[in-house]
């Protein structure tokens, strides 16, 4: 069970840590600054953040002695002749070039969206999903960076566009969450490592859904068996899926959970299968953060929100819903949480667990813990910027 | 030699930059690419790496926007003033 929590926030790096039963936030890192996700490489204790400067574009920093001090690492940037298939999202101007030759994009790193990193069994291997939908691996903890081409130039993608046109249909859609950078691209926010394995890897894309790779990255495949969708004319499409965070139990790790724009979706089968779990008479359905239990691959729990068309807090208050048999049914805990007036939400990388512990942070700047397995929570820290991660140290 | 001006944001990164700065080009990309020399990882910050400028960066010379933001062409003279600034945005 960690006694640290770390969050990418607005406007830097924060860190706590857990001190005479309490929580103590240290002062802001990179302040000003607005940071993407960040998270600790539990193989060598190095604390990462993935800088997302309005203005100077996205970066890595990392601090080597426990968040003291930071350094810039190695920028993460797409390869000359790194293209891909323009998306336009619905709109007149699409409309008038429905029918039309397809548009080209040289790519350029828009956000470092998350890191993953690699086992014991791959030291200094650390990946990054981006936008707009590329994946990076340094093998040098981070002292270079090379994107991997077969999952950029994936049939779904429509193929190798470094050596041509397009040779088979584009099935990655933009994320809603790249409007603010200005395009609408596909975005890669889940990179999933398998405990057993560091050569098995899924990644999640907005919008897309989830692919492997068994190879260490030489081939991917889909793997959206049983995914149902709300909101395309085929529910049950191969492609098109918008997961918002996809996560294993560590301790079985053929135990994976999906927080969908459609719901929540579990695999017993390392993403052979999914099935819906959702409930939706307990609030169970929509979000976009999942966490897995370290140990008990039953568990698992989810900060929801109303629904897609109202991104609030269920009348009014928020609340956590838990499993705890694998998805057959879910408990709604409030005890401790604002219960009015509250307008607080969840980003997909904001809520983590370890051990009996259950931490989330939201855009109104307020974070939340419970030490109880989520069953009551407390507020330690309130007035912070609006939160975009936080993750166990 | 064009003089460069910077905002002050940018000696967050970049400690040791000189307002001022006699830089030698002849378009804003061969300055860029001086300055790149100078402050190694500078071309990163301004643009990115199909070497456009940022949504959020604006050059100036002479007082006037740069046309081409894509590849840089605009030409700079002798005694040029040219700002590398921030484009108003945030909250």
């Amino acid at each position: 069970m960690s006694d640290q929590i770390v969050l990418a926030t607005k406007k830097g790096t924060l860190i706590l840590d857990r001190r005479n039963g309490g929580w103590a936030i240290r002062p802001i890192a990179q302040p000003g600054q607005a940071v993407s996700y960040a998270a600790r490489d539990p193989r060598d204790g190095t604390l990462w953040a993935c800088m997302d400067n309005a203005h100077w574009g996205p970066a890595l920093m990392r601090s080597r002695d426990g968040g003291a001090s930071w350094e810039d690492a190695s920028r993460v940037v797409y390869p000359k002749g790194a293209r891909y298939i323009e998306q336009l999202i619905p709109s007149p101007e699409a409309m008038e070039k429905a029918g039309k030759p397809i548009d080209y994009k040289p790519a350029a790193l828009m956000k470092i969206w998350a890191i993953g990193f690699a086992g014991k069994d791959q030291p200094g291997v650390i990946h990054a999903g981006t936008l707009p939908g590329g994946l990076f691996t340094t093998r040098d903890g981070g002292g270079s960076w090379e994107l991997n081409r077969p999952l950029w130039n994936h049939e779904s993608r429509g193929g190798d566009l470094f050596s041509g046109e397009a040779t088979s249909k584009n099935q990655w859609g933009g994320t809603p969450a790249a409007m603010a950078y200005g395009e609408f691209v596909p975005g890669i926010h889940s990179v999933v490592v398998d405990p057993r394995d560091s050569n098995h890897i899924y990644v999640a894309v907005s919008c897309a859904g989830v692919l492997e790779t068994r190879d260490g990255g030489k081939s991917w495949a889909g793997c959206n068996h049983g995914m149902q969708n709300d909101y395309l004319p085929n529910p049950e499409a191969d492609w098109g899926h918008d997961p918002h965070l996809v996560t294993l139990c560590p301790a079985h790790p053929d135990r994976l959970w999906q927080q969908n724009h459609s719901g929540i979706f579990t695999s017993e089968d390392g993403a052979r299968n999914w099935n819906r779990i959702s409930q939706q008479d307990v609030g169970a359905h929509f979000g976009f953060p999942i966490a897995a239990d370290d140990k008990d691959a039953k568990t698992a729990w989810v900060v929801p929100l109303q629904s897609d068309q109202a991104r609030m807090t269920i009348s009014g208050g928020l609340a956590v819903a838990r499993t705890s048999d694998g998805g057959a049914s879910w408990q709604s805990f409030r005890e401790g949480l604002p219960q009015e007036h509250c307008y607080d939400v969840i980003y997909r990388h904001a809520l983590d667990a370890s051990g009996d512990r259950v931490c989330f942070g939201s855009t109104t700047g307020n974070v939340y813990i419970s030490e109880d397995r989520g069953e009551t929570w407390r507020c330690i820290g309130n007035n912070l910027p609006p939160i975009h991660s936080v993750r166990f140290a | 030699m064009p003089h460069v001006n910077f905002t002050r944001h940018l000696q967050t990164f970049f400690p040791t930059l000189k307002m001022g700065e006699e830089v030698p080009g002849a378009s804003v990309r061969e300055v860029i690419a001086e300055l790149e020399k100078r402050y190694p990882g500078f071309a990163l910050y301004v643009g990115d790496e199909t070497g456009r400028l940022r949504r959020h960066v604006h050059v100036f010379v002479r007082e006037e926007p740069i046309c081409d933001r894509d590849e840089l062409s605009d030409a700079v003279s002798q005694g040029d003033e040219v700002y590398i600034l921030q484009a108003l945005s945030g909250g």
